[in-house]
């Protein structure tokens, strides 16, 4: 498990640094939450999933360019580019889910640009919509060709077809790994849930679902007696990352969290990516339009974010909900209210805990976490 | 540093059209509130949009009323009322993290809308005419379930390179088409294709006009303001667009501007620094920061925060001939729309064309939009083309973070070293 935390981590990028030397091929970075792995696949690349500097990365430079009233995650990241320690990558996509992302991915054209592919996706904020699928289409068209340049392969549609078949398989085993999780909670920590999804960053898909097999296997055979623990929807993590620690130290403290957004990248969707169709990348895009797991950067039309947020805790058999969002992750930060409006509504307990990448106390969110299992357990 | 007089002294007889612009505007903003005051009385639908990308010209042809929630936060931080308002909305759970305007408005419909402007009525539509800021979204996701009413989303992409791809507009095109479906649907009328192109061309005329009056900063020394004035100047084109009575508001201030270049004054009593300004103001302590400019007889020659409603300046028009297309054309090209490199390339134009001595960056935490890249913008000028540039911070919203003598500091100790600059360098530290 520490092995695994610690490659699925690092941000050094040990496992894709040696990919490239025992390939000789090139990688492409993406920013959470949506990444465009198929895509950067099917074009022969390694898709690497930057997903900040977690808890071993100090701000240095990045002071100066970013604010101190912006997320971790992107100070993090520039921080990262700007000390040269990505610079094994050949390319960076980001996408339009908030105005700090979408605002980084221009400062990493003028200072990594010329060196490193840089590549903004806007992803459309309508649902439902026949005009949002072909626009996402066009727009995948016009990363797909970037990508061909970069790499030198096309991407034909039975590239992409084989890609999303892959990419599918790995969305499935997860899906069976929260499954299996929650059934029994008590097999599998939150913590080691984590590490094994947050590995679909830095692996090549194929050794992720091999892991992802294994993991299902050991998962069977475990046989643990359950806790006293209350089952547990945790939201608000789709983006930056929280601390390993404070993972660990909510299942301590007392909850069993049976389903979350962490690393939602690698659950992109609620099912299957139609991979039979004539036409992959519109499927792709027909995917995101119609059948993503929703999140505070996604507008879901007529249906509102609370709703959906009370829907996923009926789902998973929940009996409460832990808002865990980073600081200063205005998204996150705006649902939150409306979200517990409405679960105070329906009279489910929750708690919001803010989170760092380099938060160095924990203490004080044990406490609160104890507080909050308590207070289910006994009313 | 020198004290600075009053604008004119007593001996010279009034300005025919001193403060004719801002009187107007004034004037207009009253009218339009209490407009909306009586709308219900009156039966006239109301919709809510943002200012950026605005399509107001789509619902003025459909009769509605227009509330655009950013103006009343503005408002109400101008009329130093927008510090009790956010704390409502924290204590509602807003975190002190986000923006300022979204939870002043949500303080607005926690006391029933009654704002120190009038009462504002409900909406019956929202629309999020998303345009540079995801906030936006999440503002009026947030008046969907207040005022339980429908939102219409209108997806507009980011420009993301120089060009503008076909797609983009065909996608906001089809869009449009929805929101026209959903006008007649709320106020019983079909859409009158001549009627927009009538408001259109009234749109395009106005925005003539106001590049004028943005062009005459050009002029050494300038006769206005581009940024501590155009603020207030920039309301015709923001919320009257497609009116006479916006196109005659132009006309005074032009007038007003003409006969300030005949007199020989402007905005400071000397003009000693002229500068490009990035960033909104501090609208709760607006007059302040700009006292802490005036001193040093700063003026601000061309600056961004005007361009969020529509980058005229740059040729952008709307266009009656293609009402929908330009609605969306227009929708694209609005300033936090802009990538950053786009914005950098506008502002480095800025400093050559309005002969400014310095870039000056306001960077504002509640508008991460308008903020995040802008210590990127300082490396860029200061290491890439030897621009001096200033950066400070507070907020476009809440007066909390406005720390005057923190800043007085800052700008204090940039023109004093620009002076320097000038005194010691052979060309006069002229660009």
């Amino acid at each position: 498990m520490e092995r695994y935390a610690d490659l699925a981590t690092d941000p050094t990028f040990p496992s894709v640094r040696a990919w490239k030397q025992r390939t000789g091929g090139k990688a492409v970075g993406y920013f959470p939450v949506h990444p465009p792995a198929e895509l950067i696949h099917a074009a022969g690349l390694l898709p690497v999933g930057v997903m900040g500097g977690g808890t071993r990365v100090e701000i240095d430079h990045a002071d100066s360019r970013m604010q101190s009233f912006v997320c971790s995650i992107s100070r993090s990241t520039l921080e990262l580019g700007l000390t040269n320690r990505l610079d094994f990558l050949d390319g960076m996509v980001f996408t339009t889910i908030c105005d700090v992302a979408r605002n980084l991915s221009g400062v990493w054209k003028r200072n990594f640009g010329g060196a490193m592919m840089t590549e903004l996706l806007h992803m459309p904020q309508q649902s439902n919509h026949k005009a949002a699928v072909e626009y996402l289409r066009a727009e995948y068209g016009r990363l797909v060709a970037r990508l061909e340049a970069l790499s030198g392969q096309a991407v034909t549609p039975q590239r992409l077809a084989d890609s999303i078949a892959l990419h599918n398989l790995g969305r499935k085993r997860l899906r069976e790994v929260y499954a299996a999780r929650a059934e029994h909670p008590e097999r599998m920590s939150l913590a080691e849930a984590y590490v094994l999804a947050r590995l679909g960053c830095v692996l090549p898909k194929e050794e992720h679902i091999a892991l992802l097999d294994e993991a299902l296997a050991d998962i069977g055979a475990r046989r643990a007696k359950p806790r006293d623990a209350v089952r547990v929807v945790l939201e608000g993590s789709f983006c930056e990352q929280p601390p390993l620690e404070l993972l660990e130290i909510i299942e301590e403290a007392g909850c069993y969290i049976v389903d979350d957004d962490l690393v939602v990248g690698q659950r992109w969707f609620t099912g299957d990516v139609a991979q039979d169709g004539a036409d992959p990348l519109g499927s792709l895009a027909e995917a995101y339009v119609n059948h993503s797991r929703m999140t505070s950067v996604r507008h879901q039309g007529d249906k509102r974010r609370s709703e959906t947020m009370v829907g996923r805790m009926h789902d998973a058999r929940a009996e409460g909900v832990l808002f865990v969002s980073a600081k200063f992750c205005e998204p996150a930060l705006y649902d939150f209210v409306l979200t517990k409006d409405a679960l105070e509504r329906g009279k489910v307990p929750y708690l919001s805990l803010e989170f760092e990448e380099k938060m160095g106390a924990f203490e004080s969110a044990r406490t609160q976490v104890e507080t909050f299992v308590e207070s289910v357990l006994f009313t | 540093m020198e004290a600075q007089t009053p604008m004119q002294s007593a001996a010279t007889p009034p300005m025919k059209s001193q403060d004719a612009g801002k009187n107007m505007q004034r004037q207009m903003m009253a009218q339009e509130y209490d407009a909306l005051a009586r709308a219900k009385q009156t039966k006239t639908p109301v919709a809510y949009l943002f200012i950026s990308g605005n399509i107001q010209e789509l619902f003025r042809s459909f009769g509605f009323l227009v509330v655009y929630p950013e103006i009343n936060a503005l408002q109400c931080g101008i009329k130093k009322a927008a510090g009790p308002l956010i704390l409502k909305a924290e204590d509602k759970g807003y975190s002190s993290d986000v923006c300022g305007y979204v939870k002043n408005d949500i303080g607005l419909v926690m006391q029933n809308n009654k704002s120190p402007m009038g009462d504002l009525p409900r909406p019956d539509l929202l629309v999020c005419n998303f345009s540079g800021c995801n906030t936006y979204i999440k503002w009026f996701e947030a008046l969907a379930e207040l005022y339980d009413v429908p939102l219409v989303m209108l997806d507009v992409p980011y420009v993301r390179d120089g060009v503008i791809p076909k797609q983009d507009i065909a996608y906001i095109v089809s869009q449009l088409h929805d929101v026209i479906a959903t006008c007649e649907k709320v106020t019983g009328r079909s859409f009158d294709k001549a009627e927009l192109s009538r408001v259109l061309a009234l749109s395009a005329k106005a925005e003539d006009k106001w590049c004028q009056v943005l062009e005459t900063a050009t002029r050494v020394p300038s006769p206005i303001d581009s940024f501590f004035e155009a603020v207030f100047f920039m309301a015709g084109i923001n919320i009257f667009r497609g009116t006479q009575a916006c196109v005659d508001y132009y006309d005074a201030v032009l007038a007003e501007i003409a006969e300030r270049v005949e007199r020989g004054v402007g905005p400071v009593e000397r003009e000693r620094f002229r500068v490009v300004m990035e960033g909104p103001p501090p609208w709760p302590h607006f007059r302040a920061f700009w006292e802490l400019f005036k001193r040093w007889g700063v003026v601000c020659t061309a600056a961004t925060y005007p361009k969020v409603g529509g980058l005229f300046d740059t040729g952008l028009r709307h266009d009656p001939s293609a009402p929908i297309e330009s609605l969306a054309n227009y929708a694209m090209n609005c300033y936090t729309n802009w990538s950053l490199d786009k914005r950098a390339e506008l502002m480095e134009g800025y400093l050559k064309h309005f002969k400014a001595d310095a870039l000056v960056i306001h960077s504002v935490k509640s508008c991460r939009s308008f903020s995040v890249g802008q210590g990127d913008f300082r490396d860029a000028f200061v290491r890439g083309k030897n621009i001096p540039t200033l950066l400070v911070e507070s907020d476009l919203a809440d007066p909390r973070y406005f720390q005057e003598a923190q800043l007085r500091n800052r700008i204090d100790a940039f023109f004093e070293a620009l002076e320097h600059r000038r005194l010691t360098t052979p060309a006069g530290g002229a660009l």
